[in-house]
């Protein structure tokens, strides 16, 4: 589905992604390990256009989507959540998600019709799937870090995504809203059909939910595969593991 | 079928009430009084056509009086030139404000926040050039004044009339936009762009089409002040203009939509009664807005009366247990 080649970027004198290489599959759940540093959320930026790779290829269900710019990306199915809760904080919990819905139906450009009886169905069917309906009517910037973070993965939701890129979906919460979330995650998976890669921390987390596991060392990629064979492979058991 | 209504039925009837009120006005008013307040119907349009970029939009707009004025020099010039009928020039006036602030945007979108403005304020400001150098076509540092207007647009109550409906129909037609899914994605883009591409929002497509709406009634409030004053002049697209009108924005209440006409009238006010007085009014205008920044940052109507209701509320409370307490 994603196919990922030989890409590098960098920024100036520093070199963030210097080769990485990734294959993601449909259904597959996939995690991005590395030390911080690695290139995790650079290589994220570019996969989704918000940074333009210098070399190698990027194909999307066999179209080659390198370099191409973001919300072109996002309306061929990539969608995404931040590393930190980037959200529309003077809009209600439900505006923030219909605002991507209504992008998703192309009708962001409609001038006389009131939005409030527009994708209201929709808009309340995502809010509900990820638990936020109770709060529709709060203003996103008042919700909690762990609620914010939630109501990202809402407003990625909205497009209707086939691949949904998470980039570290659980940074800053506590170990039950980690827990929580990845349960979440895992749901959303299996009930909508979505293909999903994200990048975490928490080893934990990382073996117990990915179906595959790449890893990143200096923007390079040491390797991809299922669960037990990262954790076998002994140069990552040496570079980030901690040897054990 | 309360979900249909744009409206809640309160501001429905205040907004009812309000209308009637100005609509009687010339019945007891003296010609002071429909004067002024058809200024203020003239610089809240421009207020709030601005304020659909930088309040809700989130776009450094900071050269708005040039549109302003490309709209009444449109109408100026067509009244004054030629020998069309001056509606042509009435019409003319916004599309020409719009194509304005088209080809403007076009270069602006191109670059964000602070540079945007510092552009815009160039660009807009070659226009200023034109109108003040031009001296054959539009005479200069002289302006153009006694501009023919048709006939029923003769008497100060006629006049009053006539803004009070446009301005109405501009203000009704923005609040749908405001309202509208365009509105509601403007409002995005304005909280995190970023986030919008990531979504598949056109951000720069979407900044245009708003200018384009923006500059369009901006010269629908450049071509009512010729239709009030019959003059034009090139200050009318100086960049101090721009700055007041954005003070207005900022003192009524910016990120709420009715704010830009609390803080016309309050700018237009001041300045004819302070103005009166003293040479200084801007000084007073300093001192409120320092106050302003301090004790309102979001303006006027950006006050949250119901927040405030409660903790009054809670205080009271905290009060009554406090004396219970002393009782006891």
């Amino acid at each position: 589905m994603l196919l990922v080649e030989d890409l590098h970027k960098s920024f100036e004198d520093f070199t963030a992604v210097d080769g990485a290489n990734l294959q993601v599959r449909q259904g597959d759940l996939v995690a991005v390990i590395g030390p911080n540093g690695a290139g995790k959320t650079t290589l994220f930026n570019l996969i989704t256009g918000h940074l333009k790779a210098d070399r190698g290829r990027i194909r999307f269900r066999d179209q080659d989507i390198t370099r191409q710019a973001a919300h072109v990306i996002c309306r061929k199915g990539i969608a995404r959540s931040f590393q930190i809760a980037n959200i529309f904080h003077r809009l209600s919990v439900f505006r923030n998600v219909q605002v991507s819905v209504l992008a998703q139906k192309k009708l962001s450009r409609t001038l006389f019709r009131p939005a409030q009886t527009l994708v209201v169905e929709e808009t309340n069917r995502i809010l509900q799937s990820v638990g936020l309906q109770n709060k529709n009517l709060d203003v996103a910037g008042s919700l909690s870090h762990g609620d914010k973070r939630i109501l990202e993965i809402a407003i990625a939701l909205g497009n209707e995504p086939e691949l949904l890129i998470l980039d570290e979906p659980t940074a800053g919460m506590s170990p039950e809203e980690t827990a929580s979330t990845m349960e979440l995650v895992k749901r959303l998976a299996r009930e909508q059909g979505l293909t999903i890669l994200f990048c975490e921390h928490d080893m934990d987390v990382v073996f117990n939910v990915a179906t595959s596991i790449m890893v990143m060392q200096h923007g390079r990629t040491i390797i991809q595969g299922t669960p037990e064979n990262v954790r076998r492979n002994t140069t990552v058991q040496e570079a980030y593991l901690g040897g054990g | 079928m309360t979900r249909s209504l744009i409206l809640s039925r309160s501001s429905l009837w205040w907004s009812a009430a309000l209308l009637t009120l100005l609509l009687l006005v010339p019945l007891w008013g003296s010609r002071f009084t429909i004067y002024i307040l058809a200024v203020i119907f003239v610089t809240a349009l421009l207020a709030m056509s601005l304020n659909l970029l930088v309040g809700h939009g989130g776009i450094y707009q900071f050269h708005h009086a040039a549109f302003y004025g490309v709209g009444a020099y449109t109408a100026g010039l067509i009244a004054a030139k030629t020998s069309w009928p001056v509606w042509i020039g009435f019409c003319a006036g916004p599309f020409m404000a719009a194509a304005a602030g088209w080809v403007i945007g076009l270069f602006c979108v191109r670059l964000t926040k602070l540079y945007f403005g510092m552009l815009q304020i160039s660009l807009g400001s070659l226009i200023w050039i034109v109108a003040l150098r031009w001296y054959s076509l539009t005479a200069g540092d002289d302006g153009i004044h006694g501009i023919r207007m048709p006939e029923v647009l003769a008497g100060s109550v006629n006049i009053y009339y006539f803004l009070l409906a446009v301005v109405t129909g501009c203000v009704l037609i923005m609040f749908l936009i405001y309202k509208s899914p365009f509105g509601v994605t403007l409002r995005a883009i304005r909280d995190n762009p970023q986030r919008c591409e990531a979504v598949g929002i056109n951000v720069r497509q979407h900044q245009l089409l708003a200018i384009i709406i923006g500059t369009f009634f901006a010269g629908v409030a450049g071509v009512l002040f010729v239709v009030l004053e019959g003059s034009i002049f090139p200050d009318m697209l100086f960049w101090v203009l721009s700055l007041e009108v954005l003070i207005m924005c900022l003192l009524g209440g910016w990120f709420t939509f009715f704010g830009p006409v609390v803080g016309a009238a309050i700018m237009v006010t001041l300045r004819t009664f302070v103005g009166s007085v003293t040479e200084y009014w801007t000084m007073i205008l300093g001192i409120v807005l320092i106050l302003l920044i301090f004790f309102l940052p979001e303006g006027i109507m950006g006050i949250n009366f119901r927040e405030w209701g409660r903790r009054r509320s809670r205080r009271a409370a905290a009060r009554a247990a406090e004396n219970a307490d002393a009782a006891g």
